[in-house]
């Protein structure tokens, strides 16, 4: 985060207010501990659990195979939800940033709903629609079709989880944008294609990457929504999240939070994306 | 500015110009494709829901909303939500000025880690947080000294709240603080004005809008919390049980019906903390833009 506005010039009145050495280590210190305490500790507290029986049962966890079984539904549901909602937020971006049409603020309000609705409810919505009771779930039963309580219902929900984060990212960036470059390429004679992939795409593969970081690790991490429609059958319908939770109803503290190691590790990764690409950026606006 | 903090960016919708209506190509195929995701993901679901509550008869509905077992999970979860984000309007807002207002060692670190609770699983910071505040846990430990539990009470689902939540207040506010105009708190200085002055008559009313709607938006997380809260909160009836776990409840109870029904309450809850959240800060930034 840029601190521009910290000022060089010595002037013998002051000039900014907070600036007392006091005043500054308190506040500093606050916000340390704050952190540390909130944040810091439970981060370390995962890794101490996951290993707190030693590397070898850490391993042995880890290689069982109801969590290999996780691990790569967990990879399926990501590697389904992502490109998915990377095509319909470019072009959502696009619509809502380069054209003005009656309905077009409601459309960017609607995006906003999975943000706010409770993840017990979105997956409850999916249960209502596609599950037995429905006549569109019976109407899939008879065509031998299961959706809900199977792992195409999970990678639904999971869309409709993350389905904002790539618009979220870009339209801002690409209304600042404005598009006056593209209009250019399009005068010079470029075709529509050749004006994104040339012109559009590179002004937003940063903010574009994020949104797919973004998008990952919220399919990969998602909870609520998932428990409702996957009806928790071990081997089968059992996502990373949900398998922490079985193995901590479980008892299993430790296989828990070994599991868990996995999710934290990506979630750390998950930051270190974002600086790195905060920063670039930073670099390319400047 | 932070090009890319991790949510609502309604802050940042400053100048939308018109651009060309025809010129630039693709509005049929992103129209296309945005409506029918929208219709097929969003809305038709939620049809869905309003379809399953619409068939109940309204004594019915009104019966499983107004339960009591029910009612004591709205209670509990509006307090804690309410408790939890106000706390994050406090953390957030001193956070928010720490890391834009002074450099120190470690500063871009506490900026990435802010971010956290909004990477790590839920559920992953619920077994955490319920094995820290737990009896033998680290945290659980010492205050059990002081004679305070957390895990397994109201408190603990405060506490997961609090985490989930913890990054709205801050990446709100950030921003808007970073623009701030310097010249006016130079100006009410030298007019004599003290530190604390300063910060309630020229900072405080710049920072309101984005530091009430971080808080809202902490508010409408917490109130759907479910994955961190659920571990800790011992999900005691009518003590210790969120309104999203009552629907959890039903579901497991194959009642569909009441089940939606409550989710339908929490669902209006959001939505419209939301729309009126948006509406009253469009109106405020307005208001602050035309006085100027």
């Amino acid at each position: 985060m840029s601190n521009h506005k910290t000022s060089l010039s010595k002037v013998s009145h002051q000039q900014r207010i907070g600036d007392q050495p006091w005043l500054r280590r308190l506040l500093i210190g606050l916000a340390f501990l704050l952190v540390g305490s909130l944040l810091v500790v439970p981060l370390i507290a995962i890794f101490a659990q996951a290993l707190s029986a030693g590397l070898n049962i850490f391993w042995v966890n880890l290689s069982d195979k109801y969590t290999l079984h996780a691990i790569g539904l967990t990879l399926l549901v990501a590697a389904l939800t992502v490109p998915l909602n990377l095509v319909f937020g470019v072009f959502l971006a696009w619509l809502v940033t380069r054209f003005e049409f009656p309905g077009r603020r409601i459309l960017m309000t609607l995006i906003d709903i999975p943000f706010a609705v409770s993840p017990v409810v979105a997956g409850l919505m999916y249960l209502l629609l596609y599950g037995s009771n429905s006549w569109v779930g019976s109407w899939l039963m008879d065509h031998d079709l299961q959706l809900m309580f199977a792992w195409p219902g999970i990678v639904m929900v999971t869309v409709f989880i993350t389905c904002p984060f790539v618009a979220r990212e870009l339209i801002p960036l690409m209304q600042q944008q404005g598009s006056s470059e593209e209009e250019a390429a399009l005068s010079l004679g470029a075709s529509g294609w050749q004006m994104f992939r040339r012109v559009t795409l590179p002004n937003i593969k940063w903010a574009l990457l994020y949104g797919v970081v973004l998008t990952n690790a919220r399919a990969v991490g998602e909870f609520g929504a998932v428990s409702v429609v996957s009806g928790n059958i071990r081997g089968e319908t059992n996502t990373l999240p949900l398998h922490v939770e079985l193995l901590y109803q479980d008892y299993n503290l430790v296989g828990a939070f070994t599991s868990a190691t996995l999710l934290a590790a990506l979630a750390l990764l998950t930051l270190v994306v974002k600086t790195f690409l905060e920063w670039r950026q930073q670099q390319s606006a400047s | 500015m932070t090009p890319a903090s991790l949510l609502p960016k309604n802050l940042i919708s400053k100048s939308f110009k018109v651009t060309g209506r025809q010129v630039l190509p693709g509005f049929a195929l992103s129209l296309g494709i945005s409506l029918l995701f929208i219709s097929l993901v969003l809305l038709l679901p939620l049809s869905g829901l309003l379809v399953q509550t619409a068939g109940m008869s309204w004594a019915d509905y009104w019966a499983v909303v107004t339960d009591s077992r029910v009612m004591a999970s709205y209670q509990v979860t509006l307090l804690m939500a309410l408790g939890a984000s106000l706390l994050n309007g406090l953390v957030g807002l001193l956070l928010a000025w720490v890391l834009v207002r002074y450099t120190f060692p470690g500063k871009r670190l506490i900026d990435a880690l802010v971010d956290l609770p909004f990477a790590l699983p839920t559920a992953v910071a619920g077994i955490t947080l319920a094995t820290l505040f737990s009896a033998q846990g680290w945290y659980g430990q010492g205050l059990a000294k002081l004679g305070i539990q957390v895990a397994y009470t109201p408190l603990g689902i405060l506490i997961a709240m609090l985490f989930t939540s913890l990054p709205f207040v801050v990446r709100n506010v950030q921003p808007v603080m970073e623009d701030l105009n310097s010249g006016d708190e130079e100006a009410a200085l030298s007019l004599g004005a003290n530190d604390w002055t300063v910060f309630r008559r020229v900072i405080f009313p710049a920072l309101w809008p984005a530091l009430v709607m971080g808080v809202v938006l902490s508010f409408i997380r917490s109130l759907g919390e479910f994955g961190a809260v659920i571990f800790i909160a011992g999900n005691m009836p009518y003590l210790s049980e969120v309104t999203s776990l009552m629907i959890f409840v039903r579901l497991q109870e194959f009642d569909y019906a009441a089940a939606s029904a409550i989710a339908s309450v929490i669902l209006m809850a959001s939505l419209v903390l939301l729309f009126a959240v948006n509406i009253w800060q469009t109106r405020y930034l307005k208001r602050l833009k035309g006085s100027q």
